[in-house]
Protein backbone atom coordinates (compact mmCIF):
# COMPACT_ATOMS: atom_id res chain seq x y z
CA UNK A 1 0.00 0.00 0.00
CA UNK A 2 1.41 3.31 -1.07
CA UNK A 3 0.58 5.81 1.66
CA UNK A 4 0.22 9.47 0.81
CA UNK A 5 1.73 10.56 4.08
CA UNK A 6 5.28 11.88 3.82
CA UNK A 7 7.62 12.23 6.76
CA UNK A 8 6.14 13.03 10.16
CA UNK A 9 2.88 14.81 9.40
CA UNK A 10 2.56 15.85 5.77
CA UNK A 11 0.19 14.57 3.10
CA UNK A 12 0.90 14.93 -0.60
CA UNK A 13 -2.26 14.38 -2.64
CA UNK A 14 -2.07 11.94 -5.51
CA UNK A 15 -3.84 14.44 -7.74
CA UNK A 16 -4.09 18.19 -7.18
CA UNK A 17 -7.45 19.19 -5.69
CA UNK A 18 -9.04 22.11 -7.48
CA UNK A 19 -10.33 25.08 -5.55
CA UNK A 20 -13.30 25.74 -7.84
CA UNK A 21 -14.39 28.92 -6.13
CA UNK A 22 -13.87 31.10 -3.11
CA UNK A 23 -16.11 33.64 -1.40
CA UNK A 24 -15.82 36.11 1.44
CA UNK A 25 -18.30 38.24 3.35
CA UNK A 26 -17.12 40.70 5.99
CA UNK A 27 -18.26 43.34 8.43
CA UNK A 28 -17.96 47.11 7.96
CA UNK A 29 -14.61 47.57 9.71
CA UNK A 30 -12.94 45.05 7.39
CA UNK A 31 -14.64 46.93 4.55
CA UNK A 32 -12.62 50.03 5.45
CA UNK A 33 -9.30 48.18 5.45
CA UNK A 34 -6.72 47.53 2.73
CA UNK A 35 -8.50 44.39 1.42
CA UNK A 36 -11.92 46.11 1.24
CA UNK A 37 -12.36 46.07 -2.53
CA UNK A 38 -11.49 42.39 -2.83
CA UNK A 39 -14.23 40.97 -0.58
CA UNK A 40 -17.39 39.71 -2.29
CA UNK A 41 -19.73 41.41 0.14
CA UNK A 42 -19.06 44.01 2.83
CA UNK A 43 -21.93 44.41 5.26
CA UNK A 44 -22.99 47.89 6.28
CA UNK A 45 -23.40 47.03 9.96
CA UNK A 46 -22.29 44.38 12.46
CA UNK A 47 -25.82 43.02 12.93
CA UNK A 48 -26.19 42.02 9.26
CA UNK A 49 -29.94 42.46 9.66
CA UNK A 50 -30.15 40.03 12.59
CA UNK A 51 -31.02 40.96 16.15
CA UNK A 52 -27.95 39.46 17.83
CA UNK A 53 -24.29 39.18 16.94
CA UNK A 54 -24.36 35.40 17.06
CA UNK A 55 -27.25 35.34 14.59
CA UNK A 56 -25.36 37.87 12.48
CA UNK A 57 -22.39 35.51 12.26
CA UNK A 58 -24.66 32.69 11.10
CA UNK A 59 -26.23 34.94 8.47
CA UNK A 60 -22.75 35.82 7.23
CA UNK A 61 -21.95 32.09 6.96
CA UNK A 62 -25.20 31.45 5.10
CA UNK A 63 -24.49 34.28 2.66
CA UNK A 64 -20.93 33.07 2.07
CA UNK A 65 -21.89 29.48 1.25
CA UNK A 66 -24.57 30.72 -1.10
CA UNK A 67 -22.06 32.87 -2.99
CA UNK A 68 -19.36 30.19 -3.08
CA UNK A 69 -21.82 27.68 -4.63
CA UNK A 70 -22.98 30.23 -7.20
CA UNK A 71 -19.42 31.05 -8.16
CA UNK A 72 -18.63 27.36 -8.65
CA UNK A 73 -21.86 26.99 -10.67
CA UNK A 74 -22.96 24.23 -8.35
CA UNK A 75 -26.32 23.75 -6.72
CA UNK A 76 -26.25 22.78 -3.04
CA UNK A 77 -27.24 19.19 -3.77
CA UNK A 78 -23.99 18.79 -5.71
CA UNK A 79 -21.98 19.50 -2.54
CA UNK A 80 -21.17 16.21 -0.80
CA UNK A 81 -20.00 17.53 2.54
CA UNK A 82 -19.34 20.80 4.29
CA UNK A 83 -16.44 21.13 6.71
CA UNK A 84 -16.80 24.21 8.83
CA UNK A 85 -16.02 25.80 12.16
CA UNK A 86 -15.90 29.02 14.16
CA UNK A 87 -15.06 30.41 17.58
CA UNK A 88 -18.40 30.47 19.32
CA UNK A 89 -19.27 27.93 22.01
CA UNK A 90 -20.51 24.67 20.47
CA UNK A 91 -19.85 26.24 17.05
CA UNK A 92 -23.21 27.87 16.75
CA UNK A 93 -21.87 30.27 14.13
CA UNK A 94 -21.44 27.45 11.61
CA UNK A 95 -24.19 25.12 12.83
CA UNK A 96 -26.88 27.79 12.56
CA UNK A 97 -25.35 29.10 9.35
CA UNK A 98 -25.65 25.68 7.68
CA UNK A 99 -28.98 24.82 9.33
CA UNK A 100 -31.08 25.51 6.23
CA UNK A 101 -28.47 24.35 3.72
CA UNK A 102 -29.29 20.60 3.63
CA UNK A 103 -25.58 19.94 3.04
CA UNK A 104 -24.13 17.05 5.10
CA UNK A 105 -22.23 18.92 7.79
CA UNK A 106 -18.95 18.10 9.51
CA UNK A 107 -18.19 20.56 12.31
CA UNK A 108 -14.53 21.22 13.02
CA UNK A 109 -12.74 23.03 15.78
CA UNK A 110 -9.22 24.33 15.39
CA UNK A 111 -9.86 27.81 16.77
CA UNK A 112 -8.49 30.28 14.20
CA UNK A 113 -6.69 27.47 12.32
CA UNK A 114 -10.07 25.97 11.34
CA UNK A 115 -9.91 27.13 7.73
CA UNK A 116 -6.60 25.33 7.17
CA UNK A 117 -7.93 22.24 8.92
CA UNK A 118 -11.06 22.30 6.75
CA UNK A 119 -9.16 22.71 3.46
CA UNK A 120 -6.67 20.00 4.44
CA UNK A 121 -9.30 17.47 5.51
CA UNK A 122 -11.60 18.39 2.63
CA UNK A 123 -8.80 17.78 0.16
CA UNK A 124 -8.17 14.38 1.79
CA UNK A 125 -11.83 13.46 1.30
CA UNK A 126 -11.75 14.52 -2.34
CA UNK A 127 -8.40 12.86 -3.00
CA UNK A 128 -9.64 9.63 -1.42
CA UNK A 129 -12.66 9.72 -3.73
CA UNK A 130 -15.04 9.99 -0.81
CA UNK A 131 -16.48 13.15 -2.26
CA UNK A 132 -16.57 15.14 -5.47
CA UNK A 133 -17.29 18.60 -4.14
CA UNK A 134 -16.67 19.90 -0.66
CA UNK A 135 -17.20 23.25 1.00
CA UNK A 136 -14.59 24.31 3.53
CA UNK A 137 -15.50 27.39 5.53
CA UNK A 138 -14.70 29.31 8.69
CA UNK A 139 -16.13 32.39 10.35
CA UNK A 140 -15.81 34.75 13.29
CA UNK A 141 -17.52 37.87 14.59
CA UNK A 142 -15.76 40.58 16.58
CA UNK A 143 -18.64 41.45 18.88
CA UNK A 144 -19.71 37.85 19.53
CA UNK A 145 -16.12 36.80 20.24
CA UNK A 146 -15.44 39.77 22.52
CA UNK A 147 -18.33 38.98 24.77
CA UNK A 148 -17.52 35.29 24.89
CA UNK A 149 -13.80 35.66 25.54
CA UNK A 150 -13.34 39.11 27.05
CA UNK A 151 -15.48 41.96 28.32
CA UNK A 152 -18.71 43.64 27.23
CA UNK A 153 -18.09 45.95 24.27
CA UNK A 154 -19.28 49.08 26.04
CA UNK A 155 -16.93 48.59 28.99
CA UNK A 156 -14.61 51.57 29.03
CA UNK A 157 -11.33 49.68 29.19
CA UNK A 158 -8.12 49.92 27.18
CA UNK A 159 -6.90 47.16 24.87
CA UNK A 160 -3.29 46.18 25.47
CA UNK A 161 -0.86 46.95 22.61
CA UNK A 162 -0.25 43.21 22.04
CA UNK A 163 -3.94 42.48 21.43
CA UNK A 164 -5.44 41.70 18.05
CA UNK A 165 -8.84 42.50 16.57
CA UNK A 166 -11.20 39.59 15.79
CA UNK A 167 -12.33 39.80 12.18
CA UNK A 168 -16.05 39.86 11.46
CA UNK A 169 -16.50 37.71 8.40
CA UNK A 170 -16.60 34.32 6.80
CA UNK A 171 -14.66 32.72 4.00
CA UNK A 172 -15.47 29.56 2.06
CA UNK A 173 -13.97 27.55 -0.77
CA UNK A 174 -15.31 24.71 -2.90
CA UNK A 175 -12.82 21.86 -3.30
CA UNK A 176 -13.44 19.70 -6.32
CA UNK A 177 -12.27 16.52 -7.98
CA UNK A 178 -11.45 18.29 -11.19
CA UNK A 179 -7.96 18.19 -12.58
CA UNK A 180 -8.94 19.78 -15.87
CA UNK A 181 -8.39 23.41 -16.66
CA UNK A 182 -6.21 26.00 -15.04
CA UNK A 183 -6.70 27.51 -11.62
CA UNK A 184 -5.70 27.17 -8.00
CA UNK A 185 -5.04 23.68 -6.67
CA UNK A 186 -4.32 22.21 -3.25
CA UNK A 187 -1.38 19.84 -3.60
CA UNK A 188 -0.43 19.06 -0.02
CA UNK A 189 -1.23 19.58 3.64
CA UNK A 190 0.58 19.40 6.95
CA UNK A 191 -1.50 18.94 10.08
CA UNK A 192 0.16 20.61 13.04
CA UNK A 193 0.95 19.44 16.52
CA UNK A 194 -0.29 21.22 19.61
CA UNK A 195 2.59 23.42 20.76
CA UNK A 196 2.62 25.28 24.06
CA UNK A 197 5.68 27.28 25.03
CA UNK A 198 4.05 28.77 28.09
CA UNK A 199 2.49 32.05 26.97
CA UNK A 200 -0.43 32.79 29.32
CA UNK A 201 -1.58 36.19 28.19
CA UNK A 202 -4.88 35.86 26.29
CA UNK A 203 -4.20 39.37 25.00
CA UNK A 204 -1.06 38.19 23.27
CA UNK A 205 -2.25 35.34 21.08
CA UNK A 206 0.14 36.16 18.27
CA UNK A 207 3.02 35.25 20.58
CA UNK A 208 1.23 32.13 21.81
CA UNK A 209 0.65 30.85 18.26
CA UNK A 210 3.96 31.78 16.63
CA UNK A 211 5.79 28.60 17.80
CA UNK A 212 2.98 26.40 16.45
CA UNK A 213 3.19 28.07 13.04
CA UNK A 214 6.97 27.73 12.99
CA UNK A 215 6.77 24.07 13.99
CA UNK A 216 4.25 23.20 11.26
CA UNK A 217 6.20 25.06 8.57
CA UNK A 218 9.41 23.38 9.69
CA UNK A 219 7.69 19.98 9.66
CA UNK A 220 6.50 20.58 6.10
CA UNK A 221 9.91 21.73 4.86
CA UNK A 222 11.60 18.70 6.42
CA UNK A 223 8.92 16.19 5.40
CA UNK A 224 9.09 17.29 1.78
CA UNK A 225 12.73 18.45 1.74
CA UNK A 226 11.68 21.74 0.20
CA UNK A 227 13.41 25.10 0.19
CA UNK A 228 11.12 27.90 1.46
CA UNK A 229 12.32 30.11 -1.40
CA UNK A 230 10.43 27.94 -3.88
CA UNK A 231 7.22 29.55 -2.63
CA UNK A 232 6.07 32.97 -3.77
CA UNK A 233 4.52 33.58 -0.41
CA UNK A 234 4.32 31.99 3.00
CA UNK A 235 1.09 33.23 4.54
CA UNK A 236 0.21 32.66 8.20
CA UNK A 237 -3.33 33.06 9.51
CA UNK A 238 -3.50 35.58 12.30
CA UNK A 239 -0.15 35.96 14.03
CA UNK A 240 -0.26 39.73 13.53
CA UNK A 241 2.76 42.01 13.75
CA UNK A 242 4.26 40.63 16.95
CA UNK A 243 3.50 36.97 16.26
CA UNK A 244 4.82 37.30 12.73
CA UNK A 245 8.09 38.72 13.99
CA UNK A 246 8.43 35.91 16.54
CA UNK A 247 7.59 33.30 13.88
CA UNK A 248 10.43 34.57 11.69
CA UNK A 249 12.78 34.71 14.71
CA UNK A 250 12.09 31.10 15.68
CA UNK A 251 12.63 29.88 12.12
CA UNK A 252 15.85 31.85 11.72
CA UNK A 253 17.14 30.16 14.89
CA UNK A 254 16.53 26.89 13.02
CA UNK A 255 18.56 28.21 10.11
CA UNK A 256 15.59 29.04 7.93
CA UNK A 257 15.26 32.55 6.64
CA UNK A 258 12.02 33.56 5.01
CA UNK A 259 11.85 36.68 2.89
CA UNK A 260 8.49 36.12 1.23
CA UNK A 261 6.39 36.20 4.38
CA UNK A 262 3.04 37.78 5.13
CA UNK A 263 0.21 37.29 7.60
CA UNK A 264 -3.54 37.67 6.98
CA UNK A 265 -3.83 39.59 10.28
CA UNK A 266 -1.33 42.11 8.94
CA UNK A 267 -3.02 42.35 5.52
CA UNK A 268 -6.60 42.91 6.62
CA UNK A 269 -6.38 46.11 8.71
CA UNK A 270 -4.50 49.36 8.39
CA UNK A 271 -2.39 49.58 11.53
CA UNK A 272 -2.19 53.37 11.49
CA UNK A 273 -5.81 54.30 10.92
CA UNK A 274 -7.84 51.34 12.20
CA UNK A 275 -6.57 51.09 15.78
CA UNK A 276 -6.25 47.32 15.68
CA UNK A 277 -2.92 47.18 17.54
CA UNK A 278 -1.17 43.92 16.51
CA UNK A 279 -3.51 43.19 13.56
CA UNK A 280 -6.51 41.00 12.78
CA UNK A 281 -7.36 37.59 14.22
CA UNK A 282 -10.15 35.02 14.36
CA UNK A 283 -11.21 32.18 12.07
CA UNK A 284 -12.60 34.74 9.66
CA UNK A 285 -9.27 36.52 9.33
CA UNK A 286 -7.35 33.87 7.39
CA UNK A 287 -10.52 32.67 5.63
CA UNK A 288 -11.60 36.04 4.24
CA UNK A 289 -8.11 37.25 3.34
CA UNK A 290 -7.18 34.01 1.59
CA UNK A 291 -10.43 33.94 -0.39
CA UNK A 292 -10.39 37.63 -1.29
CA UNK A 293 -6.73 38.48 -1.72
CA UNK A 294 -4.71 35.36 -2.48
CA UNK A 295 -7.12 32.96 -4.20
CA UNK A 296 -7.79 35.22 -7.23
CA UNK A 297 -4.03 35.73 -7.70
CA UNK A 298 -3.45 31.98 -7.52
CA UNK A 299 -6.13 31.45 -10.15
CA UNK A 300 -4.71 34.05 -12.51
CA UNK A 301 -1.15 32.91 -11.96
CA UNK A 302 0.02 36.23 -10.55
CA UNK A 303 1.18 34.09 -7.62
CA UNK A 304 2.36 30.58 -8.50
CA UNK A 305 2.77 28.75 -5.24
CA UNK A 306 2.01 29.51 -1.60
CA UNK A 307 2.10 27.95 1.81
CA UNK A 308 -1.06 28.95 3.63
CA UNK A 309 -0.80 28.36 7.38
CA UNK A 310 -3.85 29.32 9.50
CA UNK A 311 -2.98 29.43 13.20
CA UNK A 312 -5.17 28.77 16.23
CA UNK A 313 -5.01 29.36 19.98
CA UNK A 314 -6.75 26.42 21.63
CA UNK A 315 -7.73 28.05 24.89
CA UNK A 316 -11.11 28.95 26.34
CA UNK A 317 -12.23 31.66 28.73
CA UNK A 318 -12.35 28.97 31.43
CA UNK A 319 -8.82 27.68 30.86
CA UNK A 320 -7.48 31.24 30.92
CA UNK A 321 -9.28 32.00 34.19
CA UNK A 322 -7.81 28.83 35.69
CA UNK A 323 -4.33 30.14 34.89
CA UNK A 324 -3.55 27.70 32.10
CA UNK A 325 -1.07 28.52 29.36
CA UNK A 326 -2.27 28.73 25.74
CA UNK A 327 -1.81 25.59 23.61
CA UNK A 328 -1.64 26.48 19.95
CA UNK A 329 -1.83 24.81 16.58
CA UNK A 330 -1.21 25.57 12.92
CA UNK A 331 -2.33 23.64 9.86
CA UNK A 332 -0.64 24.15 6.52
CA UNK A 333 -1.91 23.71 2.97
CA UNK A 334 0.08 24.08 -0.23
CA UNK A 335 -1.83 25.93 -2.92
CA UNK A 336 -0.45 26.19 -6.45
CA UNK A 337 -1.45 27.75 -9.72
CA UNK A 338 -1.74 25.22 -12.56
CA UNK A 339 -2.10 26.01 -16.23
CA UNK B 1 9.37 15.81 19.70
CA UNK B 2 8.75 19.30 18.39
CA UNK B 3 10.50 20.34 15.23
CA UNK B 4 11.41 23.72 16.66
CA UNK B 5 14.17 23.59 19.27
CA UNK B 6 13.53 26.89 21.07
CA UNK B 7 12.74 26.21 24.74
CA UNK B 8 9.89 27.73 26.71
CA UNK B 9 12.27 29.93 28.74
CA UNK B 10 14.08 31.23 25.69
CA UNK B 11 10.83 31.90 23.92
CA UNK B 12 9.19 33.73 26.84
CA UNK B 13 12.27 35.99 26.93
CA UNK B 14 11.87 36.65 23.19
CA UNK B 15 8.20 37.51 23.74
CA UNK B 16 9.02 39.83 26.63
CA UNK B 17 11.65 41.59 24.53
CA UNK B 18 9.51 42.02 21.41
CA UNK B 19 6.11 42.83 22.94
CA UNK B 20 5.11 46.46 22.53
CA UNK B 21 4.51 48.05 25.94
CA UNK B 22 1.75 50.40 27.01
CA UNK B 23 3.06 53.92 27.41
CA UNK B 24 2.71 54.22 31.18
CA UNK B 25 3.72 57.87 31.33
CA UNK B 26 1.14 59.17 28.81
CA UNK B 27 -1.49 56.82 30.21
CA UNK B 28 -0.90 58.19 33.72
CA UNK B 29 -1.00 61.75 32.42
CA UNK B 30 -4.29 61.17 30.57
CA UNK B 31 -5.78 59.39 33.59
CA UNK B 32 -4.65 62.15 35.95
CA UNK B 33 -6.18 64.96 33.93
CA UNK B 34 -9.38 63.22 32.79
CA UNK B 35 -10.01 61.77 36.26
CA UNK B 36 -9.22 65.17 37.77
CA UNK B 37 -11.61 66.83 35.35
CA UNK B 38 -14.47 64.51 36.34
CA UNK B 39 -13.81 64.96 40.05
CA UNK B 40 -13.30 68.72 39.65
CA UNK B 41 -16.61 69.08 37.81
CA UNK B 42 -18.31 66.98 40.49
CA UNK B 43 -16.82 69.23 43.16
CA UNK B 44 -18.18 72.35 41.47
CA UNK B 45 -21.59 70.70 41.18
CA UNK B 46 -21.40 69.76 44.86
CA UNK B 47 -20.53 73.34 45.79
CA UNK B 48 -23.45 74.61 43.70
CA UNK B 49 -25.90 72.19 45.35
CA UNK B 50 -24.71 73.01 48.84
CA UNK B 51 -24.44 76.78 48.57
CA UNK B 52 -27.02 77.78 45.99
CA UNK B 53 -29.75 75.21 46.52
CA UNK B 54 -28.99 74.94 50.26
CA UNK B 55 -28.99 71.17 50.27
CA UNK B 56 -27.33 69.52 53.27
CA UNK B 57 -23.76 68.36 52.79
CA UNK B 58 -24.73 64.70 53.12
CA UNK B 59 -27.57 64.86 50.63
CA UNK B 60 -25.55 66.95 48.18
CA UNK B 61 -22.86 64.25 48.23
CA UNK B 62 -25.40 61.57 47.42
CA UNK B 63 -26.88 63.69 44.65
CA UNK B 64 -23.46 64.21 43.08
CA UNK B 65 -22.77 60.44 43.09
CA UNK B 66 -26.19 59.69 41.65
CA UNK B 67 -25.75 62.28 38.91
CA UNK B 68 -22.36 60.89 37.89
CA UNK B 69 -23.81 57.37 37.80
CA UNK B 70 -26.73 58.46 35.61
CA UNK B 71 -24.46 60.33 33.20
CA UNK B 72 -22.06 57.36 32.94
CA UNK B 73 -24.93 54.91 32.38
CA UNK B 74 -26.46 57.08 29.66
CA UNK B 75 -23.09 57.53 27.94
CA UNK B 76 -22.58 53.74 28.12
CA UNK B 77 -25.96 53.13 26.50
CA UNK B 78 -25.11 55.60 23.76
CA UNK B 79 -21.81 53.87 23.06
CA UNK B 80 -19.77 56.94 23.99
CA UNK B 81 -18.34 55.77 27.31
CA UNK B 82 -16.20 53.01 25.79
CA UNK B 83 -14.55 55.60 23.54
CA UNK B 84 -13.91 57.90 26.50
CA UNK B 85 -12.61 54.95 28.51
CA UNK B 86 -10.22 54.00 25.75
CA UNK B 87 -8.65 57.44 25.89
CA UNK B 88 -8.86 58.19 29.61
CA UNK B 89 -8.04 54.72 30.99
CA UNK B 90 -7.96 54.80 34.78
CA UNK B 91 -9.26 58.39 34.62
CA UNK B 92 -12.75 57.11 33.89
CA UNK B 93 -12.44 53.82 35.80
CA UNK B 94 -11.46 55.11 39.23
CA UNK B 95 -14.29 57.64 39.80
CA UNK B 96 -17.78 56.26 40.44
CA UNK B 97 -18.43 56.61 36.68
CA UNK B 98 -16.26 53.50 36.14
CA UNK B 99 -18.42 51.52 38.50
CA UNK B 100 -21.58 52.67 36.75
CA UNK B 101 -20.10 51.71 33.39
CA UNK B 102 -19.12 48.28 34.64
CA UNK B 103 -22.75 47.67 35.63
CA UNK B 104 -24.40 49.24 32.59
CA UNK B 105 -22.18 47.70 29.91
CA UNK B 106 -22.98 44.01 30.68
CA UNK B 107 -26.63 44.99 31.11
CA UNK B 108 -26.66 46.40 27.57
CA UNK B 109 -24.61 43.51 26.21
CA UNK B 110 -26.68 40.65 27.63
CA UNK B 111 -30.14 42.09 26.94
CA UNK B 112 -30.55 39.50 24.18
CA UNK B 113 -30.45 36.68 26.77
CA UNK B 114 -33.55 38.16 28.43
CA UNK B 115 -34.14 40.17 31.58
CA UNK B 116 -33.63 37.32 34.08
CA UNK B 117 -30.70 35.27 32.80
CA UNK B 118 -29.27 38.10 30.71
CA UNK B 119 -29.53 41.57 32.24
CA UNK B 120 -30.27 40.40 35.79
CA UNK B 121 -27.65 37.70 36.04
CA UNK B 122 -24.86 39.25 34.00
CA UNK B 123 -25.13 42.81 35.30
CA UNK B 124 -22.70 42.01 38.09
CA UNK B 125 -20.25 40.10 35.90
CA UNK B 126 -17.67 42.88 36.02
CA UNK B 127 -18.74 44.84 39.13
CA UNK B 128 -19.58 41.79 41.26
CA UNK B 129 -16.07 41.29 42.67
CA UNK B 130 -15.85 45.00 43.50
CA UNK B 131 -19.04 44.76 45.53
CA UNK B 132 -18.08 41.49 47.25
CA UNK B 133 -14.63 42.61 48.28
CA UNK B 134 -15.77 46.17 48.98
CA UNK B 135 -18.37 44.90 51.47
CA UNK B 136 -15.91 42.40 52.96
CA UNK B 137 -13.20 45.04 53.42
CA UNK B 138 -15.60 47.54 54.97
CA UNK B 139 -16.85 44.84 57.37
CA UNK B 140 -13.29 44.02 58.44
CA UNK B 141 -12.43 47.69 58.85
CA UNK B 142 -15.65 48.13 60.83
CA UNK B 143 -14.71 45.32 63.22
CA UNK B 144 -11.21 46.73 63.69
CA UNK B 145 -12.68 50.17 64.32
CA UNK B 146 -15.20 48.71 66.78
CA UNK B 147 -12.50 46.84 68.73
CA UNK B 148 -10.22 49.89 68.63
CA UNK B 149 -12.92 52.18 69.97
CA UNK B 150 -13.59 49.84 72.93
CA UNK B 151 -9.96 49.72 74.00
Amino acid sequence: MNYKKKGTQTIIFSEPIKISSAASVTGPKEGKGPVAKEFDVVLSDEYAGADSWEKAESLIVEKTIKIVCEKASLTKDKIDFALAGDLLNQEIGSAFGYRESEIPFIGLFGACSTFGEAIGLGSCLVDGRFAENIIASASSHFCAAERQFRFPLELGSQRPPTSTWTVTGAGAVVLSKNTKGSGAFVTGATFGKIIDLGVKDANNMGAAMAPAAADTVLAFLRDTKTDPQTFDKIITGDLGYLGGELFLDILSKEGINISNYTDCGIEIFDKKTQDTHCGGSGCGCSATVFCARFYPKLVSGEIEKVLFVPTGALMSATSSQQGETIPSIAHLVVVEHRR
Amino acid sequence: MNHITVTSNEFLKMVEKSSPKSNIFTNCLKAFFSGGLICGAAEIYFYFLENHLTISKEQAGLLVSATLIVIAAILTGMGIYSKLGKFCGAGTIVPITGFANSMASPAVEFKKEGFILGVGAKMFAVAGPVIVYGVLTSAIVGIIYFIGSKL
